[in-house]
């Protein structure tokens, strides 16, 4: 078992014939992931690596997709997500960065009238080890096992997921939700759907300063969530007013800082490590 | 991105939002011609900053004459003007903004932001004008009016018509303010804003609703689409190494530690500072150079770490994801002849194809550090300085 994505996902990528977009398709498939195809309008009826390109996402639903993986650039990006949940595609995972927030406010609202579920934007990805990955991530960091493994960031993921598989366990599914202030899936979303999965028996939960979602999740793991879950937040010694990298970090107004979100995640019994490099560390103690 | 006052008028004056006849000046000569201009009696000299709080900081100035707004200029360009928002340096004052005098009946606050957690924009004004929103939320959040904004539709007529009635506005002053909000809120989507700030907006004493101040911050992810704004952008307002950095594609932060960071990735970028400083240490700067890192950038991402005169030794972190451990080792091994480092560097690698990133490292006689994770770089990136971890 696992979340969201398995063996079965069938996995269409917008934009592959991109620079990126052709890159990472040849990794997931390396990977074992079934990409049957990309989307490139204007493209339609070519081939790339061996796989059919289509001008449309509807053709490729009509061909069997149920995920989408957009490398769509910024200007074209948004509009190439409400395709892919027009076209009825369960899962949309927004690999692009730099969508303007106010695109992705339009998305949103979109989406609500939807059953598409959206990772990203500005995310790595999702990943169930061993069976299937869907986005940017380093396939072979990762082993199959019962944490579940929660991000905004990326590389800071990657370095959670390392120090699991290097204590010897592994991960249920990892998803990187993205650094951006306007995103699809949120933390809460990943938490409930961790809860109910048989697989996972712990979580980590990687977030960083910005916004209050971490807050917000920590009340959620309070009050719903009966798995043991291990917490860091990036960007203690962040300078407010600085946009660090990704375009939702930043501490606005003084609210945001990673020492209110630590203690709203300790508040909520979190198993809160202020060192990054102990995040498996901690995990191994209370398991 | 911040502009300054000066450019967020002309823009509000181009989507139609009435703002007082005002011209920029960059020496005195300038500013007082700007009052025969302008006419009246009455002036006002603001210096033109990005960061808030000039009023503070003495950089607004009431003028009744030509030589009083000579000499409030002269005061102030060339000068470095201290507010409650910058560094005790302060900033330096390049241009004035000369500005008509007005009859004030009331001030408030008026602004627009993106909220994230309900991911819209938001519309809030407050009868405390003048006063930072920040502290109105804080210690009377009850007196901030508030319209969630439907991307589709826009802001409804009733939604601005309850601010104007919350704000205590009546006959002509709710038509003019409606109006006033409608055309604000077509600004903040037509340019990607992040912030559209008016503390204070007034109700003049012939019922006009004017923008006395203004502030206009932009989404950098919708620049693209806005090439006139990327112009208005002020180098002389950010720090020079930033600006150099954003120049190569390096996304860069000052700080005020010891310890330079070269990480790839953001997140885990900020966890290395959090990780010097855990352990005692202070990072000189954050430094993202991307996931995808080459030589080329590795090698400038050096160059901007070492123009900081503070830095005293550099920890390399790089979780190589898809990027290859021997792509930057090569990238460390290629800049490093390039520049000539003085300073201990620490290096930690991970990832795809570490062995052969460290063994290139280890045999291309560069002198440097090996850690084994971001613990063990972050301590030995402090001791190599003789701190204590």
């Amino acid at each position: 078992m696992s979340i969201w994505l398995d063996s079965n996902s069938k996995i269409v990528v917008q934009g592959i014939t991109g620079k990126n977009g052709q890159f990472h398709t040849e990794q997931m498939l390396d990977y074992g992931s079934k990409v049957i195809g990309g989307v490139t309008p204007g493209k339609g009826g070519q081939e790339t690596l061996g796989l059919p390109i289509w001008d449309t996402m509807s053709e490729a639903v009509d061909a069997g997709a149920n995920v989408s993986c957009v490398f769509v650039p910024p200007p074209f990006a948004a509009d190439a997500i409400m395709e892919a949940a027009d076209s009825g595609v369960d899962l949309v995972v927004g690999i692009t960065e730099g969508i303007p927030a106010l695109d992705m406010v339009k998305v949103k609202k979109y989406l609500n009238s939807k059953d598409t579920r959206l990772i990203g934007p500005n995310c790595p990805g999702i990943i169930t080890p061993g069976e299937s990955k869907v986005g940017i991530m380093p396939g072979h960091i990762h082993r199959r096992g019962n944490v579940g493994v929660i991000s905004r960031s990326g590389t800071l993921t990657y370095e959670a997921v390392n120090q699991v598989t290097e204590k010897g366990l592994g991960q249920s599914t990892c998803i990187g939700i993205g650094g951006d202030p306007v995103n699809g899936t949120d933390f809460i979303d990943c938490l409930e759907a961790f809860e109910k999965d048989n697989d996972t028996k712990s979580i980590i939960m990687i977030g960083e300063i910005g916004g209050s979602a971490e807050e917000t999740a920590s009340e959620y793991i309070e009050e719903y969530i009966s798995k043991p879950v291990v917490g860091f937040i990036a960007g203690r010694t962040a300078p407010p007013g600085k946009r660090m990298g990704h375009a939702g970090a930043i501490i606005s107004g003084g609210k945001g800082t990673a020492s209110e979100k630590m203690k709203a995640m300790k508040r909520a019994g979190i198993h809160v490590t202020e060192n990054p490099a102990e995040l498996g560390k901690t995990l191994e103690e209370i398991l | 991105m911040n502009i300054h006052e000066y450019q967020a008028k002309d823009l509000f004056r181009q989507y139609g939002v009435r703002t007082l006849e005002g011209v920029v000046a960059s020496n005195p000569e300038e500013a007082a011609g700007a009052c025969k201009n302008l006419g009246g009696n009455i002036w006002v000299v603001k210096a033109q900053v990005h960061a808030g709080g000039r009023g503070k900081g003495g950089g607004i100035v009431l003028c009744r004459s030509a030589d009083e707004v000579y000499e409030a200029a002269s005061n102030l360009i060339g000068k470095k003007l201290i507010t409650p928002q910058t560094t005790s340096d302060g900033v330096e004052v390049r241009k004035v903004y000369v500005e008509e005098g007005c009859n004030i009946s009331r001030e408030f606050y008026l602004g627009i932001v993106l909220d994230r957690e309900k991911e819209l924009p938001v519309m809030m004004a407050s009868i405390e004008g003048g006063v930072e929103i920040e502290e109105v939320a804080h210690k009377n959040p009850e007196k901030i009016l508030k319209a969630h904004v439907d991307p589709i539709t826009g802001l409804g007529d009733w939604q601005a018509r309850e601010i104007a009635f919350g704000l205590g506005l009546e006959g002509n002053q709710i038509k003019n303010c409606i109006k006033f909000m409608k055309l604000l809120y077509n600004l903040f989507v037509n340019l990607d804003c992040s912030i559209v700030e008016i503390n204070p907006l007034v109700v003049s004493s012939d019922n006009e609703i004017i923008a006395l101040d203004a502030k206009i911050n932009f989404d950098s992810s919708g620049l693209f689409r806005h090439k006139e704004i990327e112009e208005l952008r002020d180098t002389n307002e950010e720090e020079p190494l930033e600006t150099r950095a954003n120049e190569v594609g390096l996304n860069y932060i000052k700080l005020d530690g010891e310890i330079g960071c070269m990480v790839n990735g953001a997140g885990l970028a900020m966890a290395t500072m959090d990780i010097i400083k855990l352990h005692g240490g202070e990072p000189a700067n954050f430094l993202d150079v991307g996931g995808g890192a080459d030589s080329k950038q590795v090698a400038e991402g050096f160059k901007v770490i070492l123009s900081d005169p503070e830095v005293k030794a550099i920890f390399v972190n790089i979780f190589g994801g898809i990027m290859r451990c021997d792509f930057i080792a090569e990238g460390i091994i290629e800049a490093a002849k390039e520049i000539d480092m003085k300073i201990p560097l620490v290096v930690r690698l991970a990832g795809t194809n570490v062995e052969l990133g460290k063994k290139m490292l280890s045999e291309s006689g560069l002198d440097l550090i090996a850690a084994e994770d971001m613990d063990d770089g972050a301590r030995k990136a402090i001791t190599a300085i003789g701190g204590k971890t």
